[in-house]
This record gives C-alpha cells, sequence and structure tokens, in this order.
C-alpha cells in the first residue's frame, strides 16, 4: 500500500468520526500479558479481548452485534488506554470510563453490573454475585455471566472466586487471573489452589 | 446472506485497488478527495447493504460514481494522467506515453473507463461492468469501442 493510500485513510477515520459514522472505533494495546483489543462505541467501552482470543473474531461479533461500521481509530481508545496503563503499573485502583454494556443482558447484565462494584484488591464469590444479581441460587449462571464478561479487565471478574478461595475460570486464562490478583495484592506469588 | 465483515477489512482489502483506479480516473492530486468521498459513502450505506458477496465491485461502482461527479463539477473533461498502478501493462500498452493516456483521457466516458480500469487497473471485465453499472457483454463492448478509437487516433 502506498504511503498516500495510508494518509487518506488517516484523513478517512478523521472525517468518519466527525460524521458519526464511527459505530464501533478499536485498537490494540499492549499489555503484560500480551496484546489486548479494545472497542468502544459512542457511549463507552463495549468490548475488551484478551490476548488468548481471536481479534478477528472478536472484530466479526462485533459487526454483526452491534454495527458493521467497525473502523480501526486508535485515537479514540486513548483514555482507555491510559487508564489501563496506568492499572497495569499499579498506579490506578479505580477505573473511570464511559461503559457500553449492550452486549450482555437480562441477570448477565445485573452479574457483571455487581462485579463492577467490587473495589481493587477485594474477591468475592460466585455465590455472592448471584445474590446481588437477584438470584443467589443461580450461581452456576452467575459463574457463566462472568465468563461471557465482554469488558474484562475494566469489570473486573478476575475478582470473583469460587466459595473457600478456588481460583475459578478466567476467560484469559488462569495465569493471567492469578497475575492480576497479584498485581492487587490479593494473592502472593505463590501458586493458587 | 453473507454477513458483512468488519468495515476495515473492506477498507485494508480494496483501499489500494481503488486508489489506483481514482489515480488513473481523475489523476493524482484528485483522487486523494474521491477516494475519502468514495469511503465515506461506501461507509454511510454499508450497514444497509443487503449482498456483501461483490463488495470490489460495488465499491469500484461508487470509485466510478464518486469520478464521474469530480469531473462535472470541474465542467470539463477528464485529465488524463501518464502514470497509472505500477503493474505490469498487457497488450503492449506502454505505461509511460503522455500522448496515449492523453487520448484516453479524450475518449467518451465509458470507453475512458473502460480502458482505464482494463489497462490501467488491470481489472477483469466482470469486474469492469459492476464498477461501471453494466453488463460484462457492454464492459466488453465499450472496452473494444474505446481500443478501436485509440488504434485509429494513434494510427
Amino acid at each position: 500500500m502506498t504511503t498516500a493510500t495510508e494518509k487518506s485513510i488517516e484523513q478517512l477515520q478523521k472525517r468518519a468520526a466527525a460524521e458519526g459514522l464511527l459505530d464501533v472505533a478499536y485498537t490494540t494495546a499492549d499489555s503484560p500479558f500480551g496484546p489486548l483489543l479494545l472497542a468502544r462505541t459512542e457511549r463507552g467501552l463495549v468490548r475488551v479481548g484478551l490476548p488468548n482470543q481471536d481479534a478477528d473474531e472478536l472484530l466479526a461479533d462485533l459487526a454483526a452485534r452491534v454495527s458493521p461500521r467497525v473502523l480501526e481509530a486508535p485515537k479514540q481508545l486513548d483514555e482507555v488506554r491510559r487508564e489501563l496503563d496506568l492499572y497495569f503499573e499499579g498506579k490506578l485502583d479505580r477505573f473511570d470510563l464511559p461503559l457500553d454494556w449492550r452486549l450482555s443482558g437480562g441477570f448477565r447484565q445485573r452479574v457483571l453490573r455487581a462485579i463492577n462494584r467490587i473495589p481493587y484488591g477485594q474477591t468475592r464469590s460466585y455465590t455472592e454475585m448471584a445474590r446481588k444479581a437477584g438470584n443467589e441460587r443461580a450461581v452456576r449462571a452467575a459463574g457463566t455471566a462472568c465468563g461471557s464478561n465482554p469488558i474484562p479487565l475494566v469489570v473486573p471478574c478476575h475478582r470473583v472466586l469460587r466459595t473457600g478461595g478456588a481460583l475459578g475460570g478466567y476467560g484469559g486464562g488462569l495465569p493471567m487471573k492469578q497475575g492480576l490478583l497479584e498485581l492487587e495484592g490479593v494473592l502472593d506469588g505463590r501458586a493458587a489452589s | 446472506m453473507t454477513a458483512l465483515p468488519p468495515f476495515q477489512t473492506v477498507l485494508d482489502e480494496h483501499s489500494a485497488a481503488v486508489m489506483s483506479i481514482l489515480q488513473g480516473a481523475v489523476g493524482r492530486d484528485s483522487a486523494d478527495d474521491c477516494f475519502q468521498e468514495t469511503f465515506l459513502a461506501a461507509l454511510r450505506a454499508y450497514p444497509k447493504l443487503s449482498d456483501a458477496s461483490n463488495l470490489r465491485g460495488w465499491l469500484l461502482t461508487i470509485a466510478h460514481r464518486k469520478a464521474i461527479d469530480h469531473h462535472r463539477a470541474r465542467g470539463r473533461e477528464p485529465v488524463p494522467v501518464a502514470e497509472v498502478r505500477e503493474v505490469a501493462v498487457e497488450d503492449g500498452i506502454p505505461e509511460h506515453d503522455p500522448g496515449l493516456w492523453a487520448a484516453v483521457g479524450a475518449l467518451p466516458p465509458k470507453q475512458r473507463a473502460a480502458v482505464a480500469l482494463r489497462y490501467g487497473s488491470d481489472l477483469p471485465h466482470n469486474e469492469i461492468a459492476a464498477a461501471l453499472g453494466c453488463s460484462p457483454a457492454a464492459a466488453r463492448h465499450s472496452l473494444h469501442e474505446g481500443l478501436k478509437r485509440l488504434r485509429k487516433e494513434l494510427g
């Protein structure tokens, strides 16, 4: 591709944003765990893709479920990237980002909103999350809601553990969950059960 | 119905082709403007596109219309360009022959576009047809007429 075309594309992204045609803006960002995919709508952050997730698949999913007007536009994600960088450096304990919850509905969204209120450096059990979402017996469904969290890291599903303290699961893989909990000072470096 | 891919994919796959066609059709200086207009129009219409099976043809059709708009706005005949795309040129048409491209630029719009798309952008007949919004037979005819006229004029 010629440089002229690259410049034109950059200009195009600006004009698309100015005309309100940028329904989903995305970029990739580095993290200590590998590259993240970050996507936002005009409402806020809508998707965080973890390093072990297929970015192309996530983008195709956004095209189908939000809008096919999906464009790479790194500047639109500057604030998200800045807060994530600070978080990974241990310098930020609360994200202040608008969120777009549209990719999860009903009970799952209630679980995720409850998870979003778990403070930095603390953990809760799946049972507590099920109760907060209005159905204490739906522990398994609460686990599924965590597993399908479209905005991991920022909505801290890594802070939800099994009753008794076992790690449970994580979309980004258990080593990442453990790494995040170590970063937040919840776990020390020992391998957790 | 094929699901619409993220627009970025469309941009990544087809921007170079659209740019080179526009450079052929309106010249390097104006190609950037037409490129923006083409992709903005495509982006506006994209969510309602019902068939994703020929995105390239769809984009080239839009690019062609934007090139025509450009010439209409300028109120004169197209500016021929000596440089088109850096590809091997078939059928012995030399790439850097100002006289030849001046003659191409002087052809009637459909013939000019057909010749530019075939030899400037190396498109097959069915894609020229998609770009021009006509049948492959009509595209072939425009190309044939255009070449006939060129041969006559250039001796």
